[in-house]
């Protein structure tokens, strides 16, 4: 079609070097455009997607004063196929009145679900020992702070609390 | 037979694949590296690609769906044939892939393979190493069960004590700001592609280095590596006392790989395939994640380490161990490669290995979690309410109702959190008693709020029986007064 010895004698090596160019420069462009979907897919939950948002618990009324009991909520940031993994649980502590405590069950040493017990009053974590009072403060074992509790408020009868991602030391609820 | 000579001949005038790879299988190795101390390498790459194979045929079957995984487990475990065997393979084919790497690993650092010129094949092995590691946790990941979601939930714990980007690295890590469908597909990804991908370059890698430099002779006391003569010894030693890899030092590498693929088949057969555990609700919280054999010794860790040097700890430590391991053969890369001579490598890895194991033994009966159901579930034993007080049987009924027994036992029932309660009015008298429940300390809650003072009364009074007929009961420590003359 067009071999190289068509060409006039100076012009091979400037067309070569261009061609080196053109074709590195091809694949830069090409390498740039799609990098951008490929970074972004890896790193895009970086950009903290979802959010805080307030979620209904439900109405007050289920909540006897005094008691703690275990509550659960969708995830407001989800996907279709998350099954039940986008449900969240979380220990409601109504202490008299509208006034409400709401604790993440997570354990703030490394995230295992603490359970409560009513009798001695007492979060206790399965995996590590760790142990809470009733009002979530840190009682005893490895846990370096007490239980996340998130912000809540009661609206015409409903309780409220803003969540949305999993507590960690690094970013509480 | 003349047909497939002359198949043959065809095949190999077009491709040249036999007169290509004869002579890599038949070069010249030292005769002694033809030992049963060397087939450890050659059987973890069987291993692999054991992993590749049942992995392909499982993910023909397994959904990398949050709301579909823990079925599509179930229905390979129970509905499709031989499905729970291929699971079975992959699992117990994991487990001997790292035991198996590791048992490598120890003997190419006591042979002093990992010395010049061999630093590049050792830092290849590392990256092996690591992401094998990493190819255990994303699969255990990948069974999608209770497990797995509070696993990964420990997993955000540790990355989210990262100074500045913890936040940041628990988001990327489960692919949003909680673990559900994202998580899984993100790790299902890792786990299927890019892990296996890096796997397969750095096998490549490893194995081209080891045919560029020869398999590491066996080491001879006092015959020291010097980076100007090595080579040309070794050559010599090759040249003089030389034996084909393939098939004289090969035998020894396919009967060890046979074995262990055999071992690996035995095991599926009769244990069977592993989980999945409970369904992945993350509501149901009455579960107790336990990591799987690997991670048993840094669950263990976690568990001792003081509060307050964790974070450091936890941060500092695994890079440290893997820059450690990256920087051995920079360290030493000459001088003497018997670990007959070498006494400080032989016990560093004496001292690893009983650290390790120890670890992980403690992390399979973990005696500092709660038993949680030990106050319900373990009757107090007969013999300590045999004779009882009204008072001392109220007591009894404290201790068992306000769940001391989860972390303390009684006859060798309940937790191991805090020190069993048999023999304890041996130790502390009732006075003692009454500020330790109320006050706690020393890893025990403070029952002061929860226990009215008739509870306490009872308690205490119960307590101070708890021991045998011949043993005195304590007594406070009193100022010892100088003699009377």
């Amino acid at each position: 079609m067009c071999p190289d010895h068509d060409a006039p004698p100076a012009s091979p090596a400037s067309r070569r070097g261009f061609l080196f160019k053109l074709g590195v420069g091809l694949n830069v462009l090409g390498a740039a455009l799609v990098g951008i979907p490929v970074i972004g897919y890896i790193f895009a939950p970086a950009r903290r997607l979802g959010g805080q948002s307030w979620i209904k618990l439900g109405s007050v009324d289920a909540y006897p004063a005094g008691q703690t009991r275990l509550a659960s909520y969708e995830n407001p940031y989800r996907v279709e196929w998350d099954g039940a993994s986008s449900k969240v649980a979380c220990w409601v502590r109504r202490i008299e009145g509208n006034q409400f405590q709401v604790f993440a069950v997570n354990c703030a040493h490394l995230g295992c679900p603490v359970r409560w017990f009513p009798q001695s009053k007492l979060f206790m974590c399965p995996c590590h020992g760790g142990v809470y009072y009733e009002d979530g403060s840190r009682a005893s074992g490895p846990p370096p702070r007490g239980l996340y509790e998130y912000e809540y408020e009661v609206r015409n009868g409903q309780l409220w609390v803003r969540g949305g991602q999993l507590p960690t030391l690094a970013g509480p609820v | 037979m003349r047909l497939f000579q002359s198949v043959n001949k065809w095949i190999e005038e077009r491709t040249g694949l036999e007169a290509a790879v004869a002579p890599v299988l038949g070069h010249q190795v030292p005769r002694s590296t033809a030992s049963w101390w060397y087939v450890f390498g050659s059987a973890t790459l069987a291993l692999f690609v054991l992993q590749v194979a049942t992995g392909i045929c499982l993910a023909l079957v397994y959904v990398p769906s949050a709301d579909k995984a823990y079925e599509s487990l179930l229905y390979l475990n129970y509905v499709a044939p031989l499905g729970w065997f291929l699971r079975a393979v992959h699992f117990w084919g994991s487990n001997a892939m790292v035991a198996v790497m590791t048992l490598h690993m120890i003997q190419v650092f006591l042979f002093g393979a990992h010395k010049y010129p061999r630093e590049m094949t050792w830092v290849a092995g590392v990256f092996l190493f690591l992401c094998t590691l990493g190819m255990a946790f994303t699969g255990q990941i990948l069974r999608w069960d209770q497990d797995a979601y509070w696993g990964l939930g420990i997993a955000a714990s540790i990355a989210a004590r990262a100074p500045v980007i913890g936040e940041t690295v628990v988001h990327v890590l489960l692919g949003g700001p909680i673990i559900a469908g994202r998580t899984l597909t993100r790790f299902f990804a890792v786990h299927v592609f890019l892990v296996p991908g890096i796997l397969i370059a750095l096998v490549g890698l490893h194995l081209w280095l080891v045919l560029r430099l020869g398999i590491n002779e066996w080491p001879m006391p006092g015959r020291l590596v010097d980076r100007q003569t090595y080579r040309q010894r070794y050559e010599e030693e090759v040249h003089q006392d030389g034996v084909p890899f393939f098939p004289t030092a090969a035998r020894k590498d396919m009967v060890a790989a046979g074995v262990v693929m055999l071992v690996v088949v035995l095991c599926a057969g009769v244990f069977g395939p592993y989980g999945p555990q409970g369904v992945p609700d993350p509501t149901l919280i009455d579960t107790a994640p336990k990591p799987d054999f690997y991670f048993l010794a840094l669950f263990a860790l976690f568990a001792l380490l003081p509060p307050w040097t964790e974070t450091t700890l936890l941060l500092i430590g695994p890079p440290l161990a893997i820059a450690v391991l990256f920087l051995v053969p920079f360290v030493a890369g000459t001088g003497e490669k018997s670990w007959k001579r070498r006494p400080v490598a032989v016990l560093s890895v004496l001292l690893i290995v009983l650290i390790v194991t120890t670890l992980a033994w403690l992390g399979v009966i973990v005696p500092w979690s709660p038993r949680m159901q030990a106050w319900s579930a373990a009757p107090t034993p007969v013999q300590y309410v045999r004779g009882r007080t009204p008072l001392q049987l109220q007591g009894a009924l404290v201790l068992q109702n306000k769940q001391c027994r989860n972390c303390h036992s009684i006859d060798g029932e309940g937790g191991k959190r805090g020190p069993a309660l048999d023999g304890v009015a041996t130790r502390m008298t009732s006075d003692q008693l009454v500020r330790q429940v109320l006050q706690g300390g020393g890893n025990m809650p403070a029952y002061g709020k929860n226990l009215s003072p008739a509870e306490v009364n009872a308690l205490v009074a119960f307590m101070e029986t708890l021991r045998s007929a011949d043993e005195r009961p304590a007594r406070a420590a009193v100022t010892p007064r100088p003699p009377v003359r």
